[in-house]
């Protein structure tokens, strides 16, 4: 099975594709009004409004009504085809018996021999890690502990990764980050971070959980240097940039993994990267995770699964198959701003990936959009009524038209 | 082991939307899909939070009017049959040659059909007339604060004179049916639905 799996990563993911309603390739609001008015309008000394208008902002309303580019990035991704797991099952109706009995024997198969096994797998792994790092802050010598340190982290997410039976295809690893630079990646699932740190080692940014996570963090902080904040700090944004400025400062400090997306997004696109960890002065190092939803659904829905759960589901999939690409270092360029950055290390990211590159943000899972973007269409469609009086700023980085004009589908 | 949409809506409901609708029997149950996908409450209804969790719609300057056209009058839930019926007046016209149901008076998609949608979201109150300030209404929806109220009263002066032809300074559904007769509605208000 492995070996099918990894000769099937070589090709690249198609994206999903089965859609409800043809979607029209973007245009801009103008555009469309104009087509819509016909060719009788010429003068442009009175402001023109026609009842057709309408016509625009309802259909692209009951469009995305049909099928928005956000919404469904929050929830797992449908299949073409049904890979024999329950949970994957949405439209699919009972074909025949003989499917039936594969499903049985495929339960069977995982709940009674996989997911015992990797159980056991994962405990052996966290509880190692948890011992020897502590272990490990008894010895007096800093730089053999370090060392140790790095040798340990490694084997135990080595452990880990088999405990998934996760079955990663790393490509240009030539371009693995390096010390003292920071890496960016999309964000599926927590997952990622193993997955990441089966190859090498990284410090980690994040809060300090309670119970077995904080018992695990406070543990790997202690023979290594990663960078935990307490809860009441992460509001702190100089805070947390001065923290991840003075590790980066230092060169002989592994890179910082950061998923700039903030939340975990359900790998068909790449979400709004937030701009802080593009503000610090260093090398930036992308990295482009894409799983295979045939063999189990990497995405952690967190308003649907606590993470035991989803653990739980992780390991009685067939397997999580996922090809990882070390994109080439990049630099913030002159007269290039936080936000440019982000967005030129993020479409490089889905085009690697196969991904759809979305401006909008991930945080909208929980959070409402801001009224600036309806604001912005009005502001649009006063242009068209009343002409354009006032040639205002263009290329504001936060402009977003309906229609998503940085949206670089990728035969969607 | 049926599949997890169709459990929840039966054969016979699927049939009574298609006549009702035009929709075919792979086109329901995939907006089954959607609905069910956007009812966070999972009980079955839409309420207006629901749609308004849709960012694209959200920042439509018209989506509040367009979400309450889903809704009947006074109701704040809708149900799946009530999200196909108002799906249905986007069906493209030219479908309609292969259902040929004559039990059907008119269908929902039809070109009277989808003008009527639209004049319902100018039409504020339903009382099947456009009001001079129901369409001051609007069309500060639409502009937002970019246009001045004076500039935005002539505008609409000037629409409602433009069709106004028995003279009561409002807009009635045949008047604007007339305003629009030579824009291209079938292909404007029509989504082109897969499958």
């Amino acid at each position: 099975m492995e070996m099918g799996a990894k000769e099937k990563n070589q090709q690249l993911y198609k994206p999903y594709s089965n859609g409800i309603i043809a979607k029209k390739p973007p245009s801009s609001l103008q555009q469309e009004l104009l087509e819509l008015r016909g060719s009788a309008s010429c003068s442009r000394t009175e402001p023109e409004f026609e009842m057709a208008d309408i016509f625009y902002f309802c259909r692209r309303g009951v469009e995305s009504i049909l099928d928005d580019e956000v919404t469904k990035r929050f929830s797992s991704q449908e299949l073409d085809s049904w890979n024999l797991l329950t949970r994957s099952n949405y439209n699919f109706h009972h074909i025949s018996l003989r499917l039936t009995v594969m499903w049985a024997v495929g339960v069977l198969l995982r709940y009674g021999v996989l997911l015992p096994l990797r159980v056991t797998l994962a405990v052996t792994g966290i509880g190692l890690l948890v011992v020897l790092t502590t272990l490990l802050t008894f010895l007096p010598n800093r730089e053999l502990m370090l060392y140790l340190s790095e040798k340990i982290h490694l084997m135990c997410y080595r452990i880990c990764v088999r405990a998934l039976t996760a079955i990663i295809t790393y490509h240009n690893r030539e371009n693995k980050p390096k010390n003292g630079c920071i890496c960016v990646s999309n964000h599926t699932t927590p997952i990622d971070i193993i997955i990441l740190a089966n190859d090498g080692c990284y410090s980690m940014v994040g809060q300090l959980h309670g119970g077995l996570m904080g018992m695990v963090q406070r543990a790997m902080v202690k023979s290594s240097p990663h960078i935990w904040f307490e809860r009441s700090e992460v509001k702190d944004r100089h805070l947390v940039a001065k923290r991840l400025s003075d590790h980066v400062a230092d060169k002989t400090k592994q890179p910082i993994l950061i998923f700039p997306e903030g939340t975990c997004i359900n790998n068909t696109s790449v979400m709004m990267f937030k701009k802080g960890s593009f503000e610090i002065a260093c090398t930036v190092y992308p990295v482009a995770i894409k799983y295979d939803p045939r063999f189990g659904d990497a995405f952690w829905n967190s308003s649907k699964f606590g993470m035991v759960n989803y653990l739980l589901r992780m390991m009685s999939s067939w397997a999580i198959v996922c090809s990882v690409w070390y994109l080439p270092p990049m630099n913030r360029e002159e007269g290039e701003d936080a936000v440019q950055f982000a967005n030129r290390v993020k479409a490089a990211i889905a085009a690697q990936g196969g991904l759809v590159d979305l401006i909008w943000d991930g945080g909208l899972k929980r959070a409402k959009v801001k009224d600036a973007f309806k604001e912005e269409q009005q502001k649009l469609y006063s242009k068209v009524l009343v002409g354009e009086q006032d040639e205002g700023d263009q290329g504001d980085s936060t402009h977003l038209e309906i229609e998503n004009p940085d949206d670089s589908t990728k035969g969607q | 082991m049926g599949s997890r949409a169709s459990t929840l809506l039966r054969e016979e409901e699927i049939e009574e939307i298609k006549k009702e609708t035009g929709f075919s029997h792979s086109q329901i149950t995939r907006l089954y899909s959607r609905f069910t996908s956007l009812d966070k409450g999972e009980n079955g209804t839409l309420s207006r939070e629901d749609f308004q969790r849709i960012p694209e719609l959200a920042i439509n300057p018209l989506g509040d009017r367009i979400i309450n056209a889903f809704f009947p009058e006074g109701e704040d839930q809708v149900n799946f049959r009530g999200f196909m019926r108002t799906l249905a007046h986007f069906r493209p016209i030219e479908d309609n040659e292969k259902n040929k149901n004559a039990a059907v008076s008119e269908p929902l998609n039809s070109r009277t059909n989808k003008l009527l949608f639209a004049f319902r979201l100018y039409d504020l109150d339903r009382d099947d007339k456009i009001s001079r300030d129901e369409l001051l209404q609007v069309l500060r929806m639409m502009v937002g604060v970019n246009i001045s109220d004076e500039q935005l009263g002539s505008i609409a002066d000037r629409t409602i004179q433009e069709a106004d032809t028995n003279g009561d300074n409002s807009i009635s559904f045949n008047e604007f049916i007339k305003v629009l007769e030579k824009v291209d509605v079938e292909q404007k208000m029509s989504i082109r639905f897969l499958h």
